[in-house]
C-alpha cells in the first residue's frame, strides 16, 4: 500500500501580475525520488518553498504527513519542519560559522537526549558525504561541490523523512554533478527518504528519479519515468532529453 | 486631443505621487512597529540565546571601542580649543573644565557616540542580515524549525541596547581626557584640579538622564538595522540599500529620541 508523506492540491501562486503556479497538484510517496523538471523561471523553486511554508500560496492545500500546514501554529509547523530537510540551491551555509557549527545548528532545539553525542552526529553526517576532514573549515574555504555536500550533510543530520532539493547540481561541473546525483540516490536508499528534486539537469534526473513531473508555465504537463518521458511524442518534452 | 495631453493623462499626477509616498511611509512605519512588537514578544520567551548575545556584545561593543574612543578624544580636544577663546574674552577661563564636561556628558558625548555607533554598527547589522536573507541563510534557519528572529534579531538588538551606554561612558571619559590635554596645550592645569573642576559642575541629574537615553539610542539603532536587513529585498542591490537606510534612519531616530529625552528631562529638572 502506498504511503503518502506530502500532498499538494490545486496550488496557485502569483507575484504581482505574474501567475507562477496556476494549478499544481502532486503526491509524494514514502521512499520515492520525485523529480520536477522544467525550464528556469517555471515556478519549480516556488513550489517546494510553498511546501514548507516559506512562501504562502494564494490558494490550494499543502499537506505534510497528513496535516494541512496552513492550519498549524508556528510551533506545530516548526515541529513538522524538523522532519523535512531542505537543500537550497546555494546550500545556504551560515557563512559566519564553521562546518561543525553549521551542522550543530539544527540540533540546538532538540531534546538533550537526542544531542548527547553531537560530535558523533556531526562526524557521521560529514562521513556520509565524504567530507570529515572539512569539519573545522569555514564555508569560504570550500569549493562549490564541497559546499553542496556540507549543505546535504546539514540537511541529513536531523534524519528527515522528506528531503527537498532545490537545483542540487546547478553551477557544478559535470563530474561533481554526477557525484552529487549519486549521493542523492545513496541517501534515498540508505535512509528510505522521500525526496522532491527540483532541477533542469537531465543527467541528474536520470540518476535520481523514480518518477518525473514536467512543469511548464505553472502547470504540470507530463508525468512518467525517465524512459517514458524521453520517448514522449511531444516534441517540447522530448527536447529536454536530447 | 494632442499627443502631449494624452501622455499627461497617462502619467501619474504630482498629487498621486505624493499620496503614494505618504502611504508607503505609513506602511513602513506600521511594519516597523509590528517588527518592534515582535521583538518584545520574542525577548521574553525561552529559549534565551545567551551565547549569541555574548558574541554580539563582543562584536558590537568591544570592537566598536577604538573608533568611539578616538572620536571621543578628538571631540574633547576640539570642544575645548573652540570654547576657550569665548570664555577667555569674559575672563572666565577657569570655567572651561566645568563647561566642557557638562556639554560632553549631557549632550555631545551621547549623541556623537550614538551617531558613530549608527554608522558602524547599524550599517553592519543591516548589511549582514540583508546578505543572509539574499543567500537564503535566514530561510535555511526557518526550514530547520528554528526561530531566526530570536537568534538574529533579539540578540543583536539586546546587544546594541546594552553596549551603547557602556561605550558612551567610555567615550565621555576619553573625551574629558582630551579636554584636559587641550587645556594643557595653552595653559597648565593638574590632572586632579581639572577633574575636580569638571566633576564639581556635574550633578546626578546631568549624568543619569544622559545615560538612560543612550539605552534608547542603542535600541533604535539595533531595531532599525535589524528591520532593514531582515526585510531586505531585490538581491545584492537590497544589501546596499539596507545598510544605507539603516544608517540614515538610525541616525534620524537618535536625534528624534534625543529631542524627546531633552523635553522629558526638562520637565523634571
Amino acid at each position: 500500500m502506498k504511503n503518502t508523506v506530502a500532498e499538494i492540491k490545486h496550488l496557485k501562486k502569483s507575484f504581482g501580475t505574474k501567475n507562477v503556479l496556476k494549478d499544481i497538484s502532486l503526491k509524494l510517496e514514502k521512499g520515492e525520488n520525485l523529480v520536477v523538471l522544467g525550464k528556469s523561471g517555471s515556478g519549480k523553486s516556488v513550489l517546494i518553498k510553498c511546501l514548507v511554508g516559506l512562501i504562502q500560496p494564494d490558494s490550494g492545500e499543502v499537506d505534510l504527513f497528513g496535516k494541512e500546514i496552513s492550519e498549524l501554529t508556528n510551533q506545530e509547523l516548526n515541529v513538522l519542519r524538523k522532519k523535512v530537510g531542505f537543500l537550497f540551491q546555494s546550500a545556504a551555509l551560515y557563512d559566519s560559522m564553521t562546518v561543525r557549527e553549521n551542522l550543530e545548528f539544527p540540533l540546538r532545539d532538540l531534546p538533550s537526549a537526542d544531542t548527547t553525542d553531537t560530535e558523533a552526529l556531526v562526524r557521521d553526517a560529514l562521513k556520509n558525504v565524504g567530507l570529515e576532514e572539512a569539519i573545522d573549515k569555514m564555508p569560504s574555504e570550500l569549493s562549490g561541490g564541497m559546499i553542496k555536500r556540507v549543505g546535504l550533510a546539514r540537511t541529513l543530520i536531523l534524519k528527515p523523512d522528506i528531503i527537498l532539493y532545490d537545483e542540487p547540481t546547478t553551477g557544478l561541473d559535470p563530474i561533481t554533478s554526477k557525484e552529487i546525483s549519486k549521493l542523492i540516490l545513496e541517501v534515498q536508499q540508505k535512509y528510505n527518504t522521500a525526496s522532491i528534486i527540483i532541477t533542469h539537469d537531465v543527467p541528474c534526473a536520470r540518476i535520481t528519479a523514480n518518477r518525473i513531473l514536467i512543469i511548464k508555465e505553472g502547470v504540470f504537463i507530463a508525468e512518467g519515468t525517465f524512459d517514458e518521458l524521453s520517448a514522449s511524442e511531444d516534441e517540447w518534452i522530448r527536447s529536454f532529453f536530447i | 486631443m494632442t499627443n502631449k495631453s494624452a501622455i499627461d493623462e497617462g502619467a501619474p499626477s504630482d498629487q498621486s505621487v505624493s499620496i503614494n509616498a505618504v502611504k508607503a511611509a505609513f506602511e513602513e512605519i506600521g511594519q516597523m512597529t509590528r517588527f518592534t512588537m515582535r521583538f518584545f514578544k520574542e525577548v521574553l520567551k525561552p529559549r534565551y540565546e545567551f551565547r549569541a548575545l555574548l558574541k554580539q556584545s563582543y562584536i558590537i561593543g568591544y570592537k566598536s571601542f577604538p573608533l568611539i574612543a578616538i572620536t571621543g578624544l578628538i571631540m574633547g580636544l576640539v570642544l575645548t580649543i573652540q570654547t576657550r577663546p569665548t570664555l577667555a574674552s569674559f575672563g572666565a577661563e577657569s570655567w572651561l573644565p566645568g563647561m566642557v564636561s557638562l556639554s560632553i556628558i549631557r549632550e555631545i558625548g551621547p549623541v556623537i557616540a550614538a551617531l558613530i555607533f549608527a554608522g558602524k554598527v547599524g550599517s553592519g547589522i543591516g548589511a549582514e542580515l540583508a546578505s543572509m536573507k539574499v543567500t537564503e541563510q535566514i530561510d535555511a534557519m526557518e526550514v530547520s524549525g528554528l526561530n531566526p528572529f530570536k537568534y538574529l534579531v533579539v540578540t543583536r538588538v539586546l546587544a546594541t541596547t546594552l553596549m551603547l551606554p557602556v561605550l558612551v561612558i567610555a567615550a565621555d571619559a576619553v573625551s574629558l581626557f582630551g579636554s584636559y590635554l587641550a587645556i594643557n596645550l595653552k595653559g597648565d592645569i593638574s590632572f586632579q584640579l581639572f577633574f575636580s573642576q569638571a566633576f564639581a559642575a556635574i550633578t546626578f541629574t546631568d549624568v543619569f538622564p544622559a545615560i538612560i537615553k543612550t539605552f534608547f539610542f542603542g535600541f533604535s539603532v539595533g531595531i532599525i538595522g535589524c528591520y532593514k536587513g531582515y526585510n531586505s529585498v531585490k538581491g545584492t542591490e537590497g544589501v546596499g540599500a539596507a545598510a544605507n537606510s539603516a544608517v540614515v534612519i538610525g541616525s534620524l531616530a537618535v536625534f528624534i529620541t534625543d529631542m524627546i529625552a531633552v523635553q522629558l528631562t526638562s520637565l523634571f529638572t
